[in-house]
């Protein structure tokens, strides 16, 4: 993994990673890399991934109104609001 | 009255020794006073305290009979709390008081408890040293040039530096055990799905798990009967029966099977962490457990797996914070991508940034089936190695940490030595099942613990052994050194 | 050279579910910006989703609807992605196990001919919510309402080879999701929403050719003119030599232009992967046999049903069974008026041409199923004739009166069939048109019918259309014999 590697993931993640840390940064991450790498001694053959630590089933809700409008609450903690609307930069499509 | 426990306080509150208000001013006196000197605490709500202890006793007057009534406690910053700042240990919530709160919160407030304050906390939960904190590093009671370990540093120095009785805290990769740990108190991982997730903020959703620490079993079970509890807000909170703790505190062990895999005392460990672990093993034999070496043949390979799954999951958890809805937003952004990767970049720290670009790498296309498929088989190999382990043991016991409590600034330079240092706790996350820490003797001053595992939903059982470790010993009694 | 139209949808179907598909916030459409939107909705942190119920039911519907395979187990994978209108920075979706597997849908095309669409699979997913690009001091107002709503999205195999094949695809699958009962089919709304994959290729050639994807078409007449226009774009740059770039494109109905989508060219890398809030659903047969057993009727059924119920052609009741609620405004029309050929025949003709000229869909009608029963049933009573009745339902289209009575009796529309009056308008005419009296007298007996049409037309013009037909028939039969 290098620098342009790192911006790419960077890139993907929302992250601005300039360019002097982007060698530690790489460094660092390489350095995981080679740590979780010894997965691949791994012989996982027929086994299937394991995503949830219980073996359940997902339990389905009533499709019932349960929730209230609490706008105001919410848009007191936001960073811009206005007219009940949540303001970014422009969205161009 | 820093000195009692939960059980003693609820007995003096009854007997009116003192009450709850009393009871709370004097922690947040000694808050206030010293914890200057430890930094557990991010924010401490007197007000709010206050509020609780007044109408706690007003309940106990009326004969409430609930042991928390009245007593007061800490919350981990990663519980939201309703019209409280819940930070997380990051700038990204700095700013961010929650209008609800989180179902272990609600499940305190129901039965009169109060709420001192919230404590520090690596950042997001990453992290092995509390170092990673937006608040500063938490110092270990015992020597505060050592690290108090992490990411519920903030509740286990509390607890240890008796600036509360007990605190809840989440244990991700170990972030309770291991700090109960290095701070010689009890710290309890439940069961994946035992204490609901709602409102406790994700760091990896699938190993996330709440538990509490504090200053011996007993107390542990205590509140852990408080938080435990069945949500059908949590698509993954369990619907399975909850034992009463503190009932089964004071079975006998006679005839328990314990496990000693030969992985826990591989390379890499203190020997003279390992010493102590062996003599609190000979401890329970003495008690009338059967001691049995066992393997967990893919021990090794639990901190890779963790360290691919656990970043997976927070790189996407941690994709909500991007600066439109609340939490930290850079100044003047030029426009959206702008928005979005300095108020991110600003709002995190090292470590979180770290881990989110090791998950979207592990995510992205191309990688996806030798990081993240892979590790998610390996996570089930390690979950078999227990299975097979409980076929023949109760329980396992091994280290909590290789050693004790490390030196401030010594670990968090490379990633990979600290991560190394979660060899023992993470397969447990992995597999979702209950771990407990137990302080069993001390290396040179500092505190080591003992690490218990046991089968899904037996809390009961890691108490009760606890518990009657507990009876025997006293190194749950030790406090350290300025706190008294 | 000949080219060759390949053209594959996407449909993004919402549900209609009382509230979203993992809070249980309302989707109700068209509130005030955010107040539908939950702390789930809005990604607080802490929160988590619960899967609801009913979305999976309609799914399910939908599947059994066009004879796929049920997932007897499906489970959601995270979609991520940053953009404003997406809390979570992920979309909540299905991709390895959705919960509908491949089926097919039947066209009926003009000129008798049909065709078989494969559908690819259906998946269940979250809606986002909305950017709203009014100028807010230069930025965007985000609507968060929709985010959660319920969507199914389908997937077509690329087997329809023109716009007609496509916008027929498109309007079988609206007549089933209405008919099915689990979409609105308010298309204005964005209650169903076309991605529309082009290619061409030349004629003949097994390869496919680049395809280009137009997002979000929201009309069968748009999704229409985008198609036939961007496969003259792909024709034209082919012919001069250029290469079709894979992209997203927008076309824009009311300047009738299409452009590529800027923020849509990055390459992207969604790193999906198993959500870990969410546990997989299995359902069994006798689950999905209940929801078999509970289908409403589907469209061909339905064409099958009028056809023999009400004795319709096979064209009328094609049209009239292929549209939910048009089926059930001819059904309700038919049972107040009992005159299913005039129903018949009103809806597809004056109604249909109202409700096109306004843009409005049957629902949005403003004359209803029972107050054209009523114009109809005034027809069949000889309160008023054929062409009275079309301005009796411009009359109740332009809010005059609520009902077919109430329009007559305020435009006087009455027709008249008082022999006494009508009788004294032909004296009149007879004597005013002497030339023609006599032509009718010298004609042949054969012929006379014929001619009676001119003094019927002189005194409907002189009732201004509201004399009966038939009694003037009757009445000028009778004085033009008497002067034979």
């Amino acid at each position: 993994m290098d620098q342009s590697d790192i911006a790419k993931l960077a890139n993907l993640a929302r992250l601005d990673i300039n360019e002097t840390t982007a060698s530690e940064v790489a460094e660092s991450i390489n350095g995981i890399l080679g740590l979780v790498d010894q997965l691949q001694n791994a012989n996982t053959d027929g086994i299937a991934p394991m995503a949830h630590p219980q073996d359940a089933m997902q339990r389905l809700r009533k499709d019932e109104v349960s929730e209230e409008n609490v706008r105001e609450q919410f848009q007191a903690i936001a960073p811009e609001a206005e007219e009940g609307l949540y303001l970014v930069p422009k969205v161009i499509d | 009255m820093h000195q009692l426990t939960i059980r003693e306080l609820a007995k003096g509150l009854r007997d009116k020794s003192f009450s709850s208000v009393e009871l709370t001013q004097h922690y947040l006196d000694r808050i206030q006073t010293l914890d200057s000197a430890y930094n557990s605490y991010i924010t401490v709500t007197a007000d709010q305290a206050l509020a609780q202890a007044k109408a706690a006793d007003e309940r106990i007057a009326q004969g409430d009979d609930s042991v928390l009534c009245g007593v007061p406690m800490a919350h981990k910053d990663i519980f939201c709390t309703d019209g409280i700042k819940t930070s997380c240990g990051s700038k990204m919530l700095d700013n961010f008081v929650p209008p609800y709160n989180a179902t272990v919160v609600e499940n305190f407030n129901r039965l009169g408890a109060v709420s001192l304050g919230k404590t520090n906390m690596d950042e997001f939960a990453m992290g092995s040293t509390n170092e990673s904190s937006f608040y500063g590093a938490v110092k270990n009671p015992w020597d505060t040039s050592r690290v108090p370990g992490g990411s519920s540093g903030g509740s286990a120095a509390a607890v240890a530096a008796l600036l509360t009785p007990a605190a809840t805290a989440t244990d991700t990769g170990g972030s309770i055990r291991q700090p109960a740990s290095l701070c010689g108190v009890t710290g309890l991982k439940p069961t994946y799905g035992r204490v609901s997730r709602w409102g406790m903020i994700a760091f990896a959703s699938s190993l996330d798990q709440g538990g509490p620490i504090a200053r011996n079993a007993e107390d542990c079970a205590i509140m852990m009967q408080a938080m435990a509890s069945f949500d059908s807000k949590d698509s993954t909170s369990m619907d399975h029966p909850i034992e009463d703790y503190s009932a089964l505190l004071d079975k006998p062990l006679a005839g328990l099977r314990i496990g000693v895999p030969k992985e826990y005392f591989g390379e890499g460990l203190n020997p003279q962490v390992a010493e102590k672990i062996q003599a609190a093993i000979k401890q329970f034999e003495a008690m009338g457990a059967t001691i049995k070496d066992i393997t967990l043949p893919h021990n090794s390979l639990a901190v890779p797996a963790y360290y691919v799954i656990a970043p997976a999951e927070c790189s996407a958890n941690l994709s909500r914070f991007d600066g439109v809805r609340y939490g930290h937003r850079c100044e003047n952004p030029a426009d959206l991508m702008d928005l979005y990767k300095r108020s991110r970049s600003e709002g995190f720290g090292e470590e979180v940034k770290r881990r989110i670009l090791v998950g979207t790498y592990a995510l992205s296309a191309g990688y996806y089936d030798a990081y993240y498929s892979k590790a998610q088989k390996v996570r089930r190999l390690i979950k078999q190695d227990f299975m097979n382990a409980f076929e023949e043991v109760d329980v396992i016991m091994g280290p909590t940490a290789t050693s004790t409590a490390y030196e401030l600034g010594s670990l968090n330079k490379d990633p990979v030595s600290m991560y190394l240092e979660d060899i023992y706790t993470t397969a447990t996350n992995l597999a979702g099942l209950p771990g407990i820490s137990i302080p069993c003797g001390f290396v040179d001053g500092l505190p080591v613990g003992l690490q218990v595992t046991a089968n899904y939903w037996r809390e009961g059982q890691l108490l009760n052994l606890a518990h009657q470790y507990q009876q025997e010993t006293d190194h749950h009694r030790q406090t350290a050194p300025n706190v008294a | 050279m000949q080219w060759e139209t390949v053209i594959g949808l996407e449909v993004h179907v919402q549900l209609a579910t009382k509230t979203k598909i993992f809070s249980g916030a309302s989707t109700a459409f068209g509130a005030e910006p955010n107040t539908q939107a939950c702390a789930i909705d809005l990604a607080m942190p802490g929160t988590l989703p619960v899967v609801n119920e009913q979305a999976y039911r309609y799914a399910i519907m939908f599947g059994l609807a066009i004879d796929a395979e049920i997932g007897k187990r499906s489970f959601f994978e995270r979609k991520n992605y940053f953009y404003p209108d997406l809390p979570k920075g992920y979309q909540t979706t299905q991709l390895e196990q959705p919960i509908v597997g491949a089926g097919q849908v039947e066209l009926n095309l003009s000129e008798g001919r049909t065709k078989t669409v494969r559908i690819h699979h259906a998946h269940l997913e979250e809606d986002a919510g909305k950017s709203l690009h009014e100028d807010f001091h230069g930025m965007s107002g985000i609507d968060l309402n929709r985010a959660g709503t319920p969507l199914i999205e389908i997937v077509s195999e690329p087997d329809m080879s023109n716009a007609e094949e496509a916008v027929a695809f498109a309007k079988k699958l609206h007549s089933i999701v209405t008919s099915l009962g689990i979409c609105d089919g308010e298309m204005s709304q964005g209650s169903m929403r076309f991605d529309v994959n082009v290619s061409v290729r030349p004629k003949g050639q097994e390869e496919l050719g680049t395809r280009t994807e137009t997002k979000n078409l929201n009309s069968f007449k748009f999704m229409e003119e985008a198609i036939l226009l961007e496969v003259e774009r792909q024709i034209d740059v082919l012919e001069n030599g250029g290469e079709i770039v894979q992209e997203t494109r927008l076309y824009n109905g009311d300047t009738k232009v299409a452009r590529s989508m800027r923020s849509k060219e990055e390459a992207n890398d969604y790193r999906y992967f198993p959500c870990p809030d969410l546990l997989p659903v299995e359902l069994d047969d006798t689950y999905i046999d209940a929801i078999r057993n509970d289908m409403p009727e589907l469209p061909e059924a339905r064409c099958e049903r009028f056809k023999a119920e009400y004795q319709l052609s096979d064209y009328d009741a094609d049209i009239l069974s292929g549209d939910m609620a048009m089926a059930a405004y001819f059904e309700a029309a038919t049972k107040a008026c009992g005159d299913a050929k005039l129903v018949a025949n009103w809806v597809m003709g004056d109604l249909a041409s109202k409700l096109n000229t306004e843009e409005l869909s049957i629902s949005q009608s403003k004359v209803n199923a029972e107050q054209l029963a009523g114009v109809i049933s005034r027809i069949k009573d000889d309160t008023i004739s054929s062409k009275i009745a079309k301005d009796v339902f411009e009359g109740i289209w332009n809010g005059e009166g609520d009902s077919a009575d109430a329009v007559i009796e305020a435009r006087g529309l009455k027709q008249v069939s008082d022999t006494g009056a009508l009788e004294q308008m032909a004296d009149e005419v007879i004597s005013n048109s002497q030339k023609q009296v006599d032509n009718y007298r010298n004609a042949d007996p054969d012929k006379r019918p014929k001619m009676l049409g001119y003094f019927v037309g002189q005194i409907m013009k002189a009732s201004k259309g509201q004399a009966n037909p038939k009694a003037i028939n009757e009445i000028l039969l009778k004085k033009l014999d008497e002067l034979l």
